[in-house]
């Protein structure tokens, strides 16, 4: 069994609630924190635990809380990123459900870290029943005396607020959760200045997921150190993998970062093998933003060594052969996926998402659905893949936040990796299993010749 | 001060400018096109990404290249940076990608635009685009709505530049222009078709780089290349008085701001010179003036381009893919062409 941290007593009944947590060790971190540890104390802690960002670019966290200026007169904040809106990833969404204290413990520690007064949890909008878990818990926890005024008795106050979003994926990109928070239309800005310089209200500002906050309690408890000695290489602690698609155990598992893919498909502990005794065709590694992975190439690498849970080891390889963990949305598809149709999916929601301020992004990811669209319903040819390949480099690396990226990876993924499917596709019509099952099922023209 | 290099040529620079307003004061063929960035609106530029350009080198302290092309309005010059523009293929590729997406979902209606000649698209596209297209869907399309009465917007032609929005933000007060809605359904939109009523609002035709908003009161009256440009000013107690002047014949056809090479305003017109003083009794003439840079006004724009077009594609051609190369823009001038 993999050690756990974070979801150690998510199977315990009443976690959610504040007496229950507090008897299973809830909010000794802030006793520790509160009564011996200077703030920056704290971010050596989270230095020294290797902690990476969990929102999906993986950036150090310790560094990021380093960065943070801190001008006089001037307040800080911090604020929770809890947009989760990526296909494939729902695992804030476990945490928050299932032991929302642990989100609190973590903003109270990192804001006493970081000198903020008033913290935000910024939610998205469709995640409105959780929000109401969430606030349940902060006013257990202000009627505590955990939140609000003299937390303690330490001198430290902070005022700790959740706000819904209106449902939008773009809101989870930092700098347009920020304008969204400030109550304005959830456009990315233009960087720099970042977020630590001038964020939330053009003050400093530090934006961390829901799990890399609930992370630095178990980092202050049992310090830095300990977390830093799980995990491989430059991939420490553990991560919250949300892993769907065909497998026989879909679910939120938390694993020690380095378990191998191999193991984490196929054991009883984690996904369980594939449904229905399937062969398994590829895996996209960590939400739908990160390219698709063959079976060959997901398993091990291009080098022939085991592929591992990890950042560096899903990276290996670069583009050409490898991925990314990114915010750890496993998704699973047996040998009957079709690549084709999967990936107009993916590039309906970028369509629908795209905030629409620059032009690569706003037209390049509608034109991208159409083509797709376009093959499905068995009118493309083959020069409209080149065309896909064409447009995707058009927008990758030319906008202003990276949903141009997002947009653009998994279609010069499923080209690179599945261009023959592709290709079939556009000449016969079906090449996979489910495909005629697809047209019936959604009434569309079936494809001609 | 910062001195930055860009395709090869150096420029001192004072602390904080951008690479494009730098490249403006080298002037000539390295100036990035601008589709966004208005030097007088605070917080334009970065959303159109015409203007990207590579950075090969970071700067004295840190050489580093950056990883992506930057937007040139929104980058600031450090001191030894070093900006590849028309020199790099690379950048030429990334701009024609961006004017491509930029005529996507427009009509190309010029024919019946009431900017076509002073469009500053019909100029990019006609400078960086290629001349077909690949896209084969059906053209999003708007209603045409009136914002007051004297400004039509026409959003199908909109490219989404967001000057129009920072004049409202910035110089009407009460704003109630904005945009609505997301992604390629994204528009610019008044609050309930909101008359914008407000001494300035008419500048919005001004900045507006396409045909998207049209001053009503010229609608139709004629294609621009046969109006002449005469620069004339009153002693107006809203605005500076300041305008040009468009004859048709001995009728003032229009009236708008006087604009600089970069097609941007010089000062900002109140709604009663555009659109209330249309006599040449009202105004004292200072005599006409040459529009230098649009398009189909100045005489032989577009053959002096297909020259410059040629001559950097033959340079291009001679190069491996990726190389920089070191033009003077002696070489890049068209009258140099036939040595
Ligand atoms: C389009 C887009 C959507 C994003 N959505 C999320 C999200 O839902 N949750 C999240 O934590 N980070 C999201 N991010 C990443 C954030 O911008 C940011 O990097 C992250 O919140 C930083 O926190 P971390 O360092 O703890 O990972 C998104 C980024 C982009 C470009
Ligand atoms: S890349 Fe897309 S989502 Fe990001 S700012 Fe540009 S248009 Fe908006
Ligand atoms: S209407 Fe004109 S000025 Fe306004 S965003 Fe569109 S193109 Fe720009
Ligand atoms: S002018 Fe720089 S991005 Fe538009």
């Amino acid at each position: 069994m993999g050690k756990k941290i974070l979801l150690a007593n998510d199977h315990i009944e009443g976690i959610r609630f504040l007496d229950t947590y507090r008897k299973h060790g809830g909010y000794a971190s802030l006793e520790k924190a509160l009564k011996s540890m200077t703030p920056e104390q704290i971010v050596e802690e989270v230095k020294t635990s290797g902690l990476r960002g969990r929102g999906g670019a993986g950036f150090p966290t310790g560094m990021k809380w380093s960065f943070l200026a801190k001008p006089e007169g001037v307040p800080r904040y911090v604020v929770c990123n809890a947009d989760e809106s990526e296909p494939g990833t729902f695992k804030d969404r476990y945490l928050m459900e299932r032991i929302p204290h642990l989100l609190i413990e973590g903003m109270i520690l990192s804001s006493y870290a970081l000198g903020a007064k008033t913290s935000y949890i910024y939610i998205r909008g469709e995640y409105f029943y959780v929000a109401r878990i969430l606030e349940q818990a902060i006013d257990e926890a202000y009627a505590a005396g955990l939140l609000g005024k003299n937390i303690l008795n330490s001198g430290f106050d902070l005022d700790l607020h959740v706000q819904i979003g209106a449902g939008a994926y773009i809101c989870g990109e930092e700098t347009a959760l920020l304008e969204s928070l400030e109550g304005k239309r959830g456009n990315p800005r233009i960087k720099p200045p970042f977020p630590a310089i001038a964020g939330l209200y053009g003050c400093p500002t530090v934006v961390n997921n829901v799990e890399t906050i609930a992370a630095v309690v178990p980092i202050v408890n049992e310090g830095g150190a300990a977390y830093a000695a799980i995990g491989v290489g430059n991939s420490k602690g553990t991560k919250l993998i949300s892993a769907s698609g065909h497998i026989n155990k879909p679910g939120v598992y938390e694993i020690e970062l380095g378990v191998p893919v191999e193991e984490f498909i196929y054991s009883d502990e984690y996904c369980g093998g594939i449904r229905n005794g399937k062969k398994l065709k590829a895996v996209v590694a960590g939400g739908s933003s990160v390219p698709i992975l063959p079976t060959e190439l997901i398993l091990n690498t291009a080098a022939g060594e085991p592929r591992l849970m990890s950042y560096e080891s899903l990276g290996d390889g670069g583009f050409a052969t490898g991925t990314m963990l990114g915010s750890g949305g496993f998704i699973v598809m047996d040998e009957d996926t079709s690549i084709v149709k999967n990936l107009y999916t993916f590039a309906r929601f970028y369509h629908h998402e795209s905030c629409g301020q620059c032009s690569p992004c706003r037209e390049g990811t509608g034109w991208m659905e159409k083509i797709l669209h376009k093959i499905l319903h068995g009118h493309g040819t083959l020069a409209d893949v080149d065309l896909l390949w064409d447009i995707q480099s058009k927008i990758e690396g030319k906008t202003i936040c990276p949903l141009g990226e997002a947009a653009a990876w998994p279609v010069a993924a499923a080209i690179r990796h599945f261009r023959k499917e592709f290709e079939d596709f556009i000449r016969n019509g079906e090449h996979v299993n489910d495909v005629k099952h697809y047209y019936r099922l959604n009434n569309l023209t079936a494809p001609i010749n | 001060m910062a001195k930055v290099t860009i395709d090869g040529i150096e420029i001192e620079v004072p602390d904080g400018t951008t690479i494009l307003q730098a490249a403006r004061m080298i002037g000539g063929d390295i100036v990035p096109p601008a589709m966004c960035y208005y030097s007088k609106l605070k917080t334009s530029g970065g959303y159109c990404r015409t203007c990207l350009v590579k950075v090969s080198k970071g700067s004295e302290k840190d050489p580093r290249p950056m990883p992506k092309p930057v937007a040139s309005c929104r980058t600031t010059v450090m001191d030894g940076m070093e900006v590849l523009n028309i020199t790099s293929p690379e950048v030429l590729e990334a701009r024609a990608g961006v004017v491509e997406m930029l005529l996507l979902n427009h009509p190309l209606d010029c024919p019946v635009c009431d900017q076509a000649g002073e469009c500053h698209l019909q100029d990019l596209a006609y400078e960086h685009g290629k001349a077909e297209t690949r896209y084969e869907f059906p053209r999003r399309e708007f209603e045409k709505i009136d914002i007051g009465d004297k400004v039509q917007l026409h959003m199908t032609r909109c490219i989404m530049c967001f000057r129009c929005v920072k004049v409202a933000d910035q110089i009407t007060d009460g704003r109630v222009h904005g945009v609505i809605n997301r992604g390629d359904a994204a528009e610019i939109s008044t609050y309930i078709e909101k008359a914008i009523d407000n001494d300035f609002s008419g500048n919005v035709i001004d900045v507006c780089p396409v045909g998207a908003l049209t001053d009503k009161t010229f609608r139709f009256k004629s294609r621009v290349w046969y109006t002449k440009p005469v620069d004339a000013h009153r002693d107006c107690p809203t605005c500076s008085g300041k305008v040009r002047l468009w004859y048709k014949g001995e009728d003032v056809a229009r009236v708008t701001a006087r604009k600089d090479t970069y097609g941007e305003a010089e000062e900002w017109i109140c709604n009663s010179c555009r659109f209330e003083h249309k006599k040449t009794s009202d105004w004292v003439i200072e005599g006409p003036t040459k529009v230098d840079r649009h398009s189909v006004i100045s005489a032989n724009h577009y053959e002096n381009l297909r020259l410059l077009k040629a001559s950097i594609d033959r340079q291009r051609a001679s190069l491996p893919h990726g190389d920089k190369v070191d033009l003077g823009t002696g070489a890049l001038n068209p009258n140099n062409e036939e040595k």
